[in-house]
């Protein structure tokens, strides 16, 4: 009989681990700092065209791009002259689960089915439980899904509560959990009684599951406006949509594109604080996953993510809840789409960021998501209000996240602000380096990767950490 | 209530109790169990509280406290939020100003 105490069973991890994914990550490591990232995507992720065939097999993909007009009419009235960037939207809520978590578990689950396991997990209280549980369905295995749910009151966030439906609409069992990192513990002890496949979000083939997302827009670009967007903007949490979605365009040639990144901004509330959990009207997304997964991608639930954001990311934006919603409701209102708020966060960020741009350039929006009972700006701005949150119109430079919810004034006052990838940077090199004295010339030129900066500024900043650098 | 072996019912249990809590685990978090709820068809005759044990859709029994017979989603749209409303009007103004006064 196996020891079951916290300790006992995150030391079995990495054995539980290999079961699980049925990945060797050992033979992609170096001795030091660096790994083989490429390697790793080519030896065990799939071509674009597997999966692309995969894809088609499962009915996902292949989502239409609509131009939102109205939005785009919107977002001139403020713009100076000229200016006004044409916004496009792809309508991943098309996918079979509503959302373009659908390509990330299609991939997952066949590799599952291929690899003989009976049976897929994955832990997540989002969109990609529905998808996973969607595809399982598909392929005809079992599926359970582990959420974070309710808070120590028995108080759930109503869009959690939808996923946990959705789930078993498709046949999933959900194991839910009240606040609390240890999800992880529980999540691999299920995998340990049940020898069922780690459909995590960060494997290899998850994230070449996202890949044809990138390189569809850039198709579908081509033959509807006869040339590639000049911005394709991305809702950022763990990284794997930014990730998958520019390697995707890189594959495609669209190599001018530039790729952004926007979260949510719940810059002061802690994720696994229980008085907290219930203050936020974001559940993904949000800067509490962006950050943490920009910085320090391997914090996954594999030891090597696939999902490595700063990689790609040429700006990083945050938007508020308020700007958010308002967006939302801007969308089903003048362009005639419902959809998910969550989704939507590029797309608040997308029509400020448009309004810099010429108005002959081209935004692209790289997703939307379903909405539905509970998941959808109104029941998710009601809890809010039950829990406190001062919800009105107001000055955005007045938002206090878990205080507050703000609505844009007019929609001149929609702002998304920068971050500095600079020192996100910086914070990325001081965590890889954490617990090393020197780096290889092999680590620099991974940390480079990595940061999406030169030799020369990588090898500058360690200088200044008193990191020294060797041969080999 | 009752319930009947075969129903299909909701069940709770406690993962790790306030003391047992992982150390990364903030304060506040530390001060409240790790709870777990999961849903399957109950093996056995019994009442609301009893501790029992059900058998989940990919067949794994689980045991708990009987928590719910029948185990009913209520989520919904919520109640109304007047600012919403504002929103729509508002933009319909600043587009299509004059078209409908």
């Amino acid at each position: 009989m196996k020891e079951n105490t916290y300790e006992a069973v995150m030391n079995r991890k990495n054995e539980i681990m290999k079961e699980a994914v049925g990945i060797d990550y050992e033979q992609f490591e170096s001795d030091s700092i660096a790994f083989d990232y490429e390697g790793m995507m080519k030896k065990v992720g799939y071509s674009l065209e597997e999966v692309n065939r995969i894809q088609k097999s499962s009915g996902v993909g292949e989502t239409k791009i609509y131009e939102m007009k109205n939005l785009t009419a919107l977002a001139r009235k403020f713009s100076p002259e000229g200016k006004g960037a044409r916004i496009f939207v792809k309508d991943e809520a098309a996918n079979p689960s509503g959302s373009y978590k659908a390509r990330r578990a299609a991939n997952s689950v066949y590799h599952a089915k291929k690899l003989g396991y009976k049976g897929v997990i994955a832990a997540t209280s989002g969109n990609y439980g529905a998808a996973v549980a969607s595809q399982a369905a598909m392929l005809g295995l079992k599926c359970i899904i582990v959420q974070e749910c309710y808070d120590s009151e028995h108080k759930g966030q109503p869009e959690i509560i939808e996923k946990a439906r959705k789930c078993e609409a498709y046949g999933a069992e959900v194991v839910q959990l009240s606040v609390g990192p240890e999800l992880f513990y529980t999540f691999l002890q299920l995998l340990e009684e049940t020898g069922y496949f780690n459909a995590s979000l960060y494997t290899p083939f998850g994230i070449a599951g996202v890949e044809t997302l990138g390189y569809e827009i850039a198709m579908q670009m081509r033959e509807m406006e006869g040339k590639d967007p000049d911005a394709v903007i991305c809702t950022n949490a763990g990284g794997g949509n930014l990730t998958g979605t520019a390697r995707g365009l890189i594959k495609a040639g669209a190599k001018e594109t530039k790729i952004i990144a926007a979260s949510v901004d719940l810059k002061g509330l802690h994720m696994a604080s229980d008085k907290q959990f219930n203050k936020k009207s974001f559940t993904t997304g949000h800067t509490g996953f962006g950050i943490p997964f920009t910085t320090m991608p391997d914090r996954s639930d594999v030891p090597r993510s696939a999902a490595r954001a700063l990689r790609y990311m040429e700006r990083y934006v945050t938007v508020t809840q308020g700007e958010v919603f308002y967006m939302t409701e801007a969308m089903a209102q003048i362009e005639g789409f419902e959809r998910g708020p969550a989704g939507n966060t590029s797309l608040a960020a997308a029509f400020s960021i448009a309004k810099e741009m010429d108005e002959d350039q081209i935004i692209v929006v790289q997703e939307t998501e379903y909405t539905g009972a509970g998941k959808h700006i109104q029941p998710q701005l009601s809890f809010a209000r039950d829990n406190g949150i001062d919800i009105r119109f107001g000055d955005i430079e007045e938002q206090v996240p878990g205080k507050n919810i703000i609505f844009p004034k007019t929609p001149d006052h929609i702002k998304a602000k920068d971050l500095d990838l600079d020192r996100i940077r910086k914070s990325y090199l001081r965590k890889a380096v954490e617990g090393y004295k020197m780096v290889t010339k092999n680590d620099l030129d991974y940390l480079s990767e990595e940061t999406k900066e030169s030799i020369s500024y990588v090898t500058k900043y360690l200088k200044s950490l008193d990191i020294e650098i060797v041969e080999g | 209530m009752k319930a009947i072996k075969g129903q299909w019912v909701k069940i709770h249990s406690i993962v790790f109790t306030a003391g047992e809590r992982a150390p990364q685990v903030p304060d506040d978090t530390k001060q409240v169990p790790l709870e777990m709820w999961v849903k399957g068809y109950i093996q056995q005759d019994a009442s609301i509280g009893d501790e029992v044990e059900v058998k989940t859709t990919t067949g794994r029994l689980v045991s708990g406290k009987l928590l719910e017979i029948h185990p009913t989603y209520r989520h919904s749209y919520g109640e109304h939020i007047p600012e919403l409303l504002e929103i729509g009007t508002q933009l319909r103004k600043i587009l299509f100003e004059g078209d409908d006064e």
